[in-house]
């Protein structure tokens, strides 16, 4: 159908009002200085590629959950702690009892952590609901309760903060579905980049192609309005935290069989880092607009720059300040993208 | 004429001491429009939102198709048949059109999975049989006119089978040319069978489109008058209340006459 009232928008125009493309853009900026600056540190090559991917996939697995709940319209601080928590969780589960823990089978340890893990996620989300309050004020209560939780259990329970031995209880399923490396040009490829990259692709289609997508956009861009014509706000909401939840057990569960433990310490800061992927991705921080892949290319991005400051060999001092200055610099070039698309 | 498809009869509103409606009865059938004109502080809001099932009626009868009927929420009145656009819709701006159209009753086509071109495509003739052309459904509403956003909330109105629709001043923030686009979606809706009750401040949005115009004053009914029987000027001169008009008229002519 024509009408003459809409303007063939230009290739390069329908783009860049996608809320992604100026986080893609970023990615090829990133990588093309790097390539660049640190060519001959060995940037372009599979090593670094798969040290990058490697890097991202985690972080990548919590953007995507966070990228669905910020679209919502709500924050979740503590994904970062529930990380740590659930790691301890199942090591806890797995340590035989005469080391202080349950010494349960694995599948059945990782079957109950995973619900207890889910748990916290509808903990905050009915705290967040019940109370009104803003998700950021009681996830940053959780993101203390649950760190708090995961060096306090196991340290009372076993006088440690750090439980091992994964392996050994392990029959190998579990090592190898989460843990295995696919060598390609003779660098070793993480199995999680492919968890990753399944996750993305099932969260892109529930965003865009499902009812559930709808009423994300829609709860995230007037709840009231959303409310009011039949969505299910709190219920979607809860849910959301649960799925935030879940992607910190799958990386919990990525990190004790690829480094054969927990740590109490896991996971710290990741909160943060996962959104500034999802912000950097062209998500609004105040809801009702984003995507999953933009988080993607946020992920990636992050990993990217820490990746090249390790190999470029500048003093790792200088890290966080590189790190920072490169992602607001990201973010400002991306809202900058947008206004511009969004006005022709 | 047909049967009255919702009515109320003698319906007061009391929050604490204040009495915002007293003894208020009226009625739409389908197939017309019924203005409801007031003033601000008329009770207009309170009146919509009893109709509407977000305020229960301290007194009084609440009759749709015919039963007397209590509705425990606005969801509910929705679910009979009950619509209601109101003045700051419940549209989304940063969603596509086609996205807040179906918000909460989207299609499905295998399992969980949203029927897009469909979505699309309903949305589009939607609008079209109500006489507005959209440009482009992906457009998002927040880019449209106010009077294309009050088309769009009454479209789907319509759509997902209003029979009675409930106007909370829909052309109240709007230009001449925009309130005439919202006029005809009004005229629209009602050939199509739907009961309108149409709220406005503006007798000369009123007038044209209305069946029958109830006048709300002060909490009250100050009458209820059939098109035929009752002029233009006449209906300005009740909502405003007459001799407060004339006195105003006297008063703007001494100041206009000693500037």
């Amino acid at each position: 159908m024509t009408d003459e009232r809409v303007r063939q928008m230009s290739l390069t125009n329908r783009l860049l009002t996608r809320p992604e493309f100026g986080a893609f853009l970023a990615l090829v900026v990133v990588w093309v200085f790097f390539a660049i600056v640190a060519f001959d540190n060995n940037f372009v090559s599979w090593v670094t590629t798969a040290a990058i991917l490697n890097r991202a996939a985690p972080l990548g697995i919590l953007a995507v959950a966070v990228a669905l709940l910020m679209i919502a319209g709500e924050f979740d601080l503590s994904i970062g702690s529930i990380v740590g928590f659930a790691g301890m969780a199942i090591m806890l589960l797995i340590t035989p009892a005469e080391a202080g823990g349950f010494g349960l089978p694995v599948w059945v340890a990782v079957l109950i952590a995973l619900m207890i893990t889910l748990l916290t996620g509808f903990f905050n989300g009915v705290l967040v609901m019940a109370t009104r309050l803003p998700s950021f004020i009681i996830t940053l209560g959780s993101l203390f309760i649950f760190r708090g939780l995961a060096v306090a259990i196991p340290r009372l329970m076993t006088n440690r903060t750090q439980l091992g031995g994964f392996e050994d209880y392990d029959s190998g399923g579990w090592a190898a579905a989460f843990a295995t490396k696919i060598e390609v040009g003779g660098a070793r490829f993480d199995i999680a980049i492919i968890w990753w990259i399944v996750i993305a692709a099932i969260a892109t289609v529930v965003l865009l192609k499902t009812h559930i997508g709808n009423w994300i956009f829609g709860t995230g861009g007037d709840a009231n309005a959303a409310r009011n014509v039949g969505v299910p706000v709190a219920k979607l909401k809860i849910a959301l935290f649960m799925v935030t939840a879940l992607a910190a057990f799958t990386v919990a569960l990525i990190q004790a069989t690829q480094l054969n433990s927990a740590d109490s310490l896991r996971g710290t800061l990741k909160e943060f880092e996962a959104i500034i992927a999802v912000v950097v991705g062209g998500t609004l921080l105040t809801g009702g607009y984003g995507s999953v892949l933009g988080p993607v290319f946020g992920a990636l991005i992050f990993a990217m720059v820490q990746q090249g400051i390790i190999i470029t060999g500048v003093d790792g001092d200088w890290f966080r300040v590189f790190v920072g200055g490169i992602l607001v610099l990201a973010v400002i070039f991306n809202n900058f993208i947008r206004q511009r698309a969004s006005k022709r | 004429m047909s049967d009255k498809i919702l009515e109320i009869q003698g319906v007061s509103k009391f929050f604490g001491s204040v009495i915002a409606l007293q003894n208020v009865s009226m009625f739409v059938r389908p197939g017309e429009v019924t203005c409801l004109l007031g003033d601000n502080g008329a009770g207009k809001s309170t009146l919509i939102k009893t109709l509407a099932g977000v305020h229960k009626p301290s007194e009084g009868k609440y009759f749709f198709e015919g039963n007397e009927t209590l509705f425990e929420s606005p969801r509910e009145a929705l679910n009979a048949g009950i619509a209601t656009v109101y003045q700051d819709l419940a549209m989304i701006p940063l969603m596509s059109i086609w996205r807040n159209f179906f918000l909460g009753s989207e299609p499905l086509k295998a399992g969980p999975i949203f029927d897009v071109e469909n979505a699309k495509r309903i949305t589009r003739e939607e609008m079209a049989k109500m006489g507005i052309d959209i440009r482009d459904p992906d457009q998002p509403v927040g880019t449209l006119s106010g009077g294309e956003r009050q088309s769009v909330a009454i479209a789907r109105a319509v759509y997902f089978g209003a029979k009675v629709l409930i106007l909370d001043e829909p052309t109240a923030a709007l230009g001449v040319k925009q309130a005439g686009v919202v006029l005809r979606y009004i005229v629209e809706a009602r050939n199509r069978g739907i009961g309108v009750i149409f709220i406005t401040h503006n007798p000369h949005h009123a007038y044209p489109v209305g069946d029958h115009f109830v006048i709300l004053k002060r909490g009250q009914i100050l009458g209820d008058y059939a098109k035929e029987e009752v002029p233009i000027d006449h209906l300005i001169q009740m909502m405003a209340g007459g001799a407060d008009l004339e006195q105003l008229q006297h008063e703007l002519a001494e100041a206009t006459g000693r500037s």
